[in-house]
């Protein structure tokens, strides 16, 4: 009996896990035709202003405006149409950044841990020194540093993040590198990098992929924090984290202007995040 | 090895990482562009008055020069001078730390507690409804950042349902008879229950938000090493001895599955207080992180520096406590 119940919890954890890696992929999917297609999906022009339109309701409520489906800000801009374009900026910043992220740390992680010596010394080293700074304030500074605009974002993510994936790789990548199978391959004649690259690497993917996917998630939200201390892109494109930011300051007098960003940031970072989760399931020899 | 020895290293290695914290932070905030002298004169200042007053902070020096005199004045614990405000750097550091102290710690205790919660709920009712319900939250709760949970909580408990402050670290009409800056815990020492109940009311939504994810880091560990640890011999005993399933999990199994959790709190504290920055901005709160933010508008650079450093101390320090007490407390690793 006990049996039979721990296989019934195991293919519900698989139903359950499969349900989310559905659920967050097609958020993302919705999210991407969104990017690629937002002139035409967005109902408004995301930067006109007309102050008559000003804090206009969503469509369920009275007074307001139909075409207006979420309302408008406190300078008459369309909410629907500012989130679409939004998701330019936010999917950008989470696939250019969370890429360079992952190829820079796991690089790294992997010279540290497979090579060790010196190499590991002085990459330890650095991660300590990194891990020591309060990350916000860092990107702050570098933003202030780099002067505001997409690069500059994607720039300090990826010189703040890439502990993330140092750390990770370097431990997985010692623990694999202290198994027979990597001694084998280097007796039967192969060099130190094919050895990382041909043997280690392909252990370690599963890990990074993982890794990856929750960066995407980290990289919106630091994009909105950015945005949410006015150090972000130029204030005329539309963020979502731009958007919180003026909501968070009229939340009394037009609450969807905070809520309907905040909803979508709220759900992107969760489907990425969900994505790892359902990802690193799928990988795991244990639950297969 | 022997614990000094381990002692002696982490020392040296914690050294090492704080002067490469100061390197760091000191060339990077002088690459800013802005001319923090220009901006603190009115508009209508000379080339000559700008100049006088960059003798005035070093700022006319060469940049190695520069280090050099900021450094030997850290290690004789002078900090220099803010620009913005003309105090000295430490006095305004150490009149912000407590708040951030305050806040940091009322959010870790609440976090044990709800992690806590959701992780013996989770054990006594395990295989069951409640125990999914909680594996849920407790996902949901862990890939949400706190700067997104500050927002959810202005929405329910600012907007929604109005029954905390959401700016501020007290009401500043009130009166405050407070000699130090600890006002959470001066006004408990004072009998001072309204002032109390005032501060709790502004902190309680930046500290929830700052708990809910380790809350949930802490929830997952302790459900998962709670549930290793019912099936051990010696809880199995107790339970045929006729305990019922909650006393065996409170005295009995609870001891020896809080062990890994709480090595873990450590770590995954320095993240917290590393997020108060961003959440102390969120709620106005008048802590460190909102001063360091300020500080970095107005390239005040010294008191950049000494904010950095400060937070870098705190971080290393926390882990090398975490990491002697592991030592001490875990015989196994004294000898690897």
């Amino acid at each position: 009996m006990h049996e039979a119940r721990a296989i019934d919890g195991r293919s519900l954890v698989r139903r359950r896990a499969g349900l989310r890696l559905w659920l967050s992929a097609g958020w993302l999917g919705l999210l991407c035709v969104a990017t690629l297609f937002a002139p035409w999906i967005a109902p408004k022009d995301p930067l006109a202003q007309d102050l008559f339109l000003g804090r206009l309701p969503p469509f369920w409520m009275a007074g307001a405006e139909p075409g207006y489906w979420l309302g408008t800000d406190s300078l008459g801009r369309d909410v629907l149409s500012r989130i679409i374009h939004g998701a330019r900026v936010a999917l950008a910043v989470a696939l250019i950044a969370g890429t360079i992220t992952c190829l820079v740390g796991a690089t790294l992680g992997l010279l540290a841990g497979f090579l060790r010596g010196w190499v590991d010394m002085v990459i330890s080293r650095l991660i300590d020194i990194w891990m020591a700074f309060p990350p916000v304030l860092f990107s702050i500074l570098l933003i202030a540093v780099l002067g505001p605009g997409l690069w500059s974002i994607i720039i300090a993510i990826v010189v703040i993040d890439w502990t993330r994936f140092a750390r990770v790789v370097r431990a997985e990548a010692m623990a694999q590198g202290a198994m027979d199978y990597v001694a084998s391959a280097r007796v039967a004649g192969r060099g130190r990098l094919g050895t990382m690259m041909r043997e280690i690497l392909p252990n370690v993917l599963p890990t990074i992929v993982v890794l990856l996917t929750l960066e995407m998630g980290i990289a919106v939200i630091v994009e909105a924090i950015l945005s949410f201390v006015n150090l972000s892109i130029s204030t005329d494109d539309p963020t979502w984290g731009g958007m919180i930011s003026e909501g968070r300051t009229s939340v009394h007098q037009a609450w969807w202007v905070l809520v309907f960003p905040l909803v979508t940031l709220f759900l992107t970072v969760l489907a990425f995040s969900q994505l790892g989760e359902g990802l690193k399931d799928r990988f795991d020899p244990v639950l297969r | 090895m022997p614990v000094l020895s381990i002692l002696l290293v982490r020392l040296l290695t914690t050294a090492i990482t704080l002067a490469g914290v100061a390197v760091i932070v000191f060339f990077v905030i002088r690459v800013v562009p802005g001319n923090p002298i220009a901006m603190m004169l009115p508009p209508g200042a000379t080339e000559e008055d700008i100049a006088r007053l960059s003798a005035l902070y070093g700022l006319d020096k060469p940049l190695v020069t520069q280090f050099g005199i900021w450094v030997s004045g850290v290690m004789q614990g002078d900090f220099g001078t803010s620009i913005t405000t003309r105090q000295p750097v430490l006095d305004l550091v150490l009149g912000r730390l407590p708040a951030t102290l305050e806040l940091s710690i009322m959010a870790l205790v609440m976090a044990m507690i709800l992690g806590g919660a959701a992780a013996l709920t989770g054990t006594r009712f395990r295989g069951g409804r409640t125990e999914g319900a909680i594996d849920v939250a407790n996902g949901m709760a862990l890939s949400v950042p706190d700067f997104l949970w500050g927002l959810v909580l202005i929405l329910l408990f600012g907007v929604l349902w109005p029954v905390f402050h959401i700016s501020g670290r007290v009401t500043p009409s009130l009166d405050l008879p407070f000699t130090t800056n600890f006002y959470l815990f001066e006004s408990l020492i004072r009998l001072r229950f309204d002032l109390w109940a005032d501060i709790v009311a502004h902190m309680f939504m930046p500290a929830l938000a700052l708990a809910i994810p380790l809350a949930a880091i802490i929830g997952q560990l302790l459900k998962q090493s709670l549930k290793e640890t019912m099936n051990l011999d010696y809880v199995t005993l107790a339970r045929t001895k006729g305990y019922g399933e909650t006393r065996v999990i409170l005295r009995e199994a609870l001891r020896n599955a809080a062990l890994p959790t709480l090595t873990l709190v450590g770590v995954q504290f320095t993240f917290l207080i590393g997020g108060t920055v961003i959440i102390e901005r969120l709620f106005s709160y008048e802590g460190l992180g909102n001063m360091a933010i300020d500080a970095v508008i107005n390239r005040d650079l010294p008191l950049i520096q000494g904010i950095v450093i400060l937070f870098a101390v705190i971080f290393t320090g926390v882990n090398l406590i975490v990491d002697l007490l592991y030592t001490v407390l875990n015989p196994r690793l004294r000898h690897a």
